[in-house]
């Protein structure tokens, strides 16, 4: 036996032992765990502002923290940061790059950051002496475009790339800490959980990965999709994961019992998800597919509690404000709307 | 990485990444569940999305009688 044929039938060797180890703990599922509970009533969200003044497709927005700003990317080389409740436009800033696919606020408000087809993370600083805002580092390390970014602080953000790999940056110095290997595919997003601690990765190779921060070591994998994995989040009490998947669903994943609980599906759904984001409680999950809707989930019950149809193209992101007061959808039809 | 790795290199990444997958602690789903729906139901109650929000009190729906002009 050749040595490829060797490792191959050792590697399928373990993953029937972890497939084991899961059945073993697999003594109920969350359905019959929440077959006492109602399910929660129909979620009929209004659009409450659009936000309008990007000129081409919207690829990412990303709430601010404790505010009602939020940063928003377009192909149209602009980042804009906006005041949700005005509609004002408080930056406009345009990019070197205009092929960008994502962007992310910076916890504490001051920076901004934004990433695409250049490979390249650019940190941008909101807060500058003479109130221009300005390139403040460019990370560049990526040999595939960048797919997500998001900062742990002012002087940490982790990006994920087409390049397989994700990697947590010391923005001071503009270089890589720690290099995530192990996803076969483009990772196409990630998510920080709520202690800081972790970050879960979801790729093209179909799984989902848990990455210790500190360890620099992927704890657990997670497959079952069977298409890339293109959003993912943490549930709010951080012992569950979610991820949206170009296989038209969504799944959720249990931490601690180291497997899928559910999958949310629905026959007459049939085009991919492009987006995903939980409610404050993670009671309810908003879904951007590619038929141009939001589908909103009651995350225990499995079920579809609501739609959201207001834009005339793809939903490319979505996302659940701090407080969980207001939801904001970004669209290939160039505008966001919020709805509460 | 993967791009640039051979294949047996990648099985060699893959099979590490098992052993150590094997060990991974795991709790019932009957515990983890019900902490989820627990968890769940107790903050269901503040979720501004499944309660909704008054319009008096929602600072996104604009007062009675008047509009913001942007």
């Amino acid at each position: 036996m050749g040595e490829m044929e060797a490792l191959r039938k050792e590697a399928d060797n373990l993953k029937d032992q972890i497939t084991e180890a899961r059945k073993v703990v697999q003594d109920t599922t969350l359905q019959e765990a929440v077959a006492g509970t109602a399910l929660v009533g129909r979620v009929q969200l209004k659009t409450r502002k659009t936000l309008r003044g990007h000129l081409a497709k919207i690829y990412a927005m990303h709430w601010g923290t404790d505010t009602k700003f939020c940063v928003s990317a377009s192909q149209d080389g602009k980042l804009i940061v906006w005041d949700t409740l005005t509609t004002n436009k408080v930056n406009a800033i345009p990019l070197k790059s205009s092929w960008v696919m994502t962007c992310a606020y910076a916890p504490s408000g001051n920076m901004v950051a934004c990433g695409g087809l250049d490979n390249m993370c650019s940190i941008y600083n909101l807060k500058g002496k003479d109130g221009n805002v300005k390139v403040m580092r460019e990370l560049a390390a990526h040999t595939g475009y960048l797919s997500c970014c998001r900062f742990l602080s002012d002087s940490e953000i982790i990006t994920s790339s087409g390049d397989c790999t994700c990697v947590l940056w010391d923005i001071e110095t503009g270089t890589e800490k720690t290099i995530f290997a192990g996803h076969l595919g483009d990772c196409m997003s990630l998510a920080v959980s709520p202690d800081f601690k972790m970050f879960i990765s979801g790729a093209c190779d179909f799984t989902a990965k848990l990455w210790d921060i500190r360890e620099a070591t992927c704890r657990q994998t997670f497959s079952g999709h069977e298409s890339d994995i293109n959003a993912i989040g943490f549930f709010p009490n951080g012992n569950a994961v979610i991820t949206g998947s170009d296989d038209a669903t969504c799944k959720l994943y249990d931490l601690r019992a180291d497997q899928e609980l559910v999958t949310y599906q629905d026959s007459g759904i049939m085009c991919g998800v492009t987006s995903l984001a939980p409610s404050l409680s993670g009671r309810l999950l908003l879904a951007g597919y590619d038929d141009f809707n939001v589908n909103i989930w009651d995350m225990l019950k499995a079920e579809r509690v609501g739609v959201l149809a207001g834009h005339d193209n793809r939903v490319s992101c979505i996302g659940v404000s701090s407080d969980g007061m207001a939801c904001c959808t970004g669209s290939w039809d160039s505008f966001l709307k919020i709805w509460n | 990485m993967a791009r640039d790795m051979s294949d047996i290199d990648i099985l060699k990444m893959e099979l590490e990444q098992l052993k150590k997958e094997v060990s991974t602690p795991r709790e019932p789903v009957s515990k983890t569940s019900k902490d989820i729906m627990e968890w769940c139901e107790a903050a269901s109650a503040t979720d501004l999305l499944i309660t909704g929000v008054p319009d008096d009190k929602n600072p996104y729906k604009p007062e009675k009688g008047g509009c913001i002009i942007t």
